[in-house]
């Protein structure tokens, strides 16, 4: 069992634990993850994550060192393992590979929770419910629904957008009902839902639900025409960047985001620790993804 | 039980090795900084470095290719913002320093030493790949000895020298002597090795794959200058490995890699290298 020291600094920080995989779900073209992680479900915020270690036993023995994040999708209480949380794998190398076919009973190095949260809208004042459109592309979604929850909490209208290229890859758009007032649904190839790209609808997307605040997870692209649709229509985004992280901890500084600081002065800062949220119009997108637009 | 390295005190033989511990706050969830032996920074430049494109870091079986890129706020900022914190942690706290000149290095050595708090400076003559990262290239036992000197003359007496060097078995021994004549009060024997990343940039090897030749020049240069304390870095991941460069003339190990994949690494190695009876972390 390895465990952080139970005197850290920053009592609500991130703890690295042995984790008990409760039980694996094959939904779709994914693998969801029951893990019970002591300490770690009751720190989560929306929008942190967890790192998760390739390989059995002694860690000192591994040979596969990089870290494999993942978005914890849901925390949930079950009997006799207090509060667990359920992460999404989609098995395209050999470290997700071996993560989807751990049987029940596997334990597996855990560290989270991970980085910043979303921030969450104000009250507001006049008592003006805000609305908020939650955007999510694949499994990338995941940790849009326990954000949903929590805005609903506040108060806040809800829609969320789910995409995907086909049915297969669309997280949970059935569990979405419960946690949005309104959901929409985008797949490439029109087996559910609305046909086409995400971009393609966004803007009618936004503009329906007079969003205040726009919430995104997905690739780079997708986040970029995100924080440019919303900043047109007068909206805050929050965009929740994946970037490949080795540590995950901030330790390595090789996860680099190109940002505007709110000094107006350009620098680079670590997606693991400064992020993974990020206000929209603070990512350099150009230099991030080599697109000019 | 203390370890004495070149006259700085450590009160743990295992320090954080140069890059893998961040600011040092992102660490301190996982060990309590006080018992280690020694936190070395990231290696600072005078100037801000943006750092390397991305992917900056890819795994390959045992170990990590890094091109990193000097990624860190230049001198002002550090002193100014993570310093005063590291020191305030009651961890001795060695600053890695990497120029593009022998003018930079003396200029850094000439700001630290008026630094308070430091408890050494380490010299970062063993870069990877210095042509593209834009630092003076110490490719020679002779270059590596200048830099040594420059940054000797303009720092303190008291503060010491650390001079981290290439795990090169056909260099080590001569760079390492050449070093201690020109006033490194110890060396670090192994950093991350040229390699290539898979798509051609050149970057650094780190990680087990390279501790046996980490442990070899080690082993060598003890043998040939037995009175220069040496700290063995290169894929040290548990207690048993840290105790083989010890056994081969090491006086004090650092840990890089490891902390990536497990960030209670160093916690648990001053744990268990902690003789018998002692309080562990």
């Amino acid at each position: 069992m390895t465990a952080a020291p139970a005197e850290s600094p920053r009592p609500l920080g991130p703890l690295h634990v042995r984790a008990l995989l409760l039980t694996t779900r094959k939904v779709g073209a994914y693998h969801h993850l029951t893990l019970s992680a002591p300490g770690i479900a009751e720190r989560f915020r929306p929008g942190t994550f967890v790192a998760l270690s390739v390989g059995a036993g002694d860690a000192a023995y591994r040979t596969r060192l990089a870290r494999r994040s993942f978005w914890v999708h849901r925390v949930k209480p079950t009997g006799g393992h207090g509060l667990t949380i359920e992460i999404v794998v989609e098995a395209v190398g050999p470290g997700t590979r071996w993560l989807a076919g751990l049987g029940q009973g596997a334990e597996i190095d855990v560290t989270g929770p991970l980085g910043r949260p979303f921030s969450l809208p104000k009250e507001s004042p006049d008592q003006k419910q805000v609305s908020c459109v939650l955007v999510g592309h694949g499994h990338s979604a995941a940790p849009l629904f326990p954000l949903a929850e929590r805005l609903r909490e506040r108060g806040c209208a809800v829609t969320l957008v789910l995409s995907a290229p086909d049915e297969t890859h669309l997280l949970a758009a059935l569990e979405a009902r419960r946690s949005a007032r309104a959901v929409t649904v985008v797949t490439g190839d029109g087996s559910v839902g609305l046909r086409g790209s995400l971009e393609a609808h966004l803007h009618g997307i936004l503009e329906r639900a007079a969003a205040d605040v726009v919430y995104a997870c997905g690739p780079a692209p997708l986040l970029h025409a995100v924080a440019l649709t919303a900043e047109a229509q007068g909206a805050w985004s929050q965009v929740a960047l994946e970037e490949t992280l080795v540590c995950a901890t901030g330790l390595c500084h090789g996860c680099a985001v190109p940002v505007v600081g709110e000094d107006g002065a350009p620098r680079t800062v670590r997606a693991c620790v400064d992020g993974p949220v990020f206000r929209g119009d603070r990512v350099r997108w150009a230099d991030l993804t080599g697109v000019d637009a | 039980m203390s370890t004495t390295l070149g006259g700085l005190v450590l009160r743990s033989p295992v320090m954080v090795a140069s890059g893998c511990g961040g600011t040092g706050r992102e660490l301190a969830a996982y060990a309590d900084l006080a018992r280690l032996g020694a936190f070395v920074t990231r290696s600072i430049t005078l100037d801000p470095r943006p750092g390397g494109p991305m992917p900056r870091m890819v795994e390959t079986p045992g170990g990590l290719v890094n091109a990193v890129g000097f990624d860190n706020p230049g001198l002002e900022h550090f002193l100014a913002t993570e310093l005063p914190w590291l020191v305030s942690q009651d961890v001795p706290v060695v600053v890695s320093m990497a120029g593009a000149s022998m003018g930079e290095y003396a200029d850094l050595a000439r700001r630290l030493g008026r630094a308070p708090g430091l408890a050494a400076v380490e010299v970062n003559l063993s870069a990877p790949d210095a042509l593209g990262g834009g630092v003076f290239d110490v490719r020679e036992p002779f270059q590596a000895a200048g830099v040594v000197s420059a940054v000797r003359r303009d720092l303190p007496r008291g503060l010491p020298v650390i001079a981290k060097l290439r795990a090169d078995v056909f260099r080590a021994v001569e760079t390492a002597r050449a070093v201690a004549e020109a006033g490194a009060d110890a060396v670090v024997v192994g950093n991350a090795l040229p390699a290539s990343l898979p798509d051609g940039r050149p970057g650094g090897l780190s990680g087990p794959a390279i501790r046996p030749l980490a442990l070899r020049c080690v082993a060598d240069v003890h043998a040939e200058l037995p009175d220069l304390p040496i700290v063995g870095c290169g894929g040290i991941s548990t207690a048993e490995d840290a105790r083989s460069f010890l056994d081969a003339g090491a006086t004090a190990v650092q840990v890089g890699t490891a902390l990536l994949h497990d960030p209670t690494t160093a916690a648990r190695l001053v744990a268990e290298l902690a003789p018998e009876g002692a309080p562990t972390a």
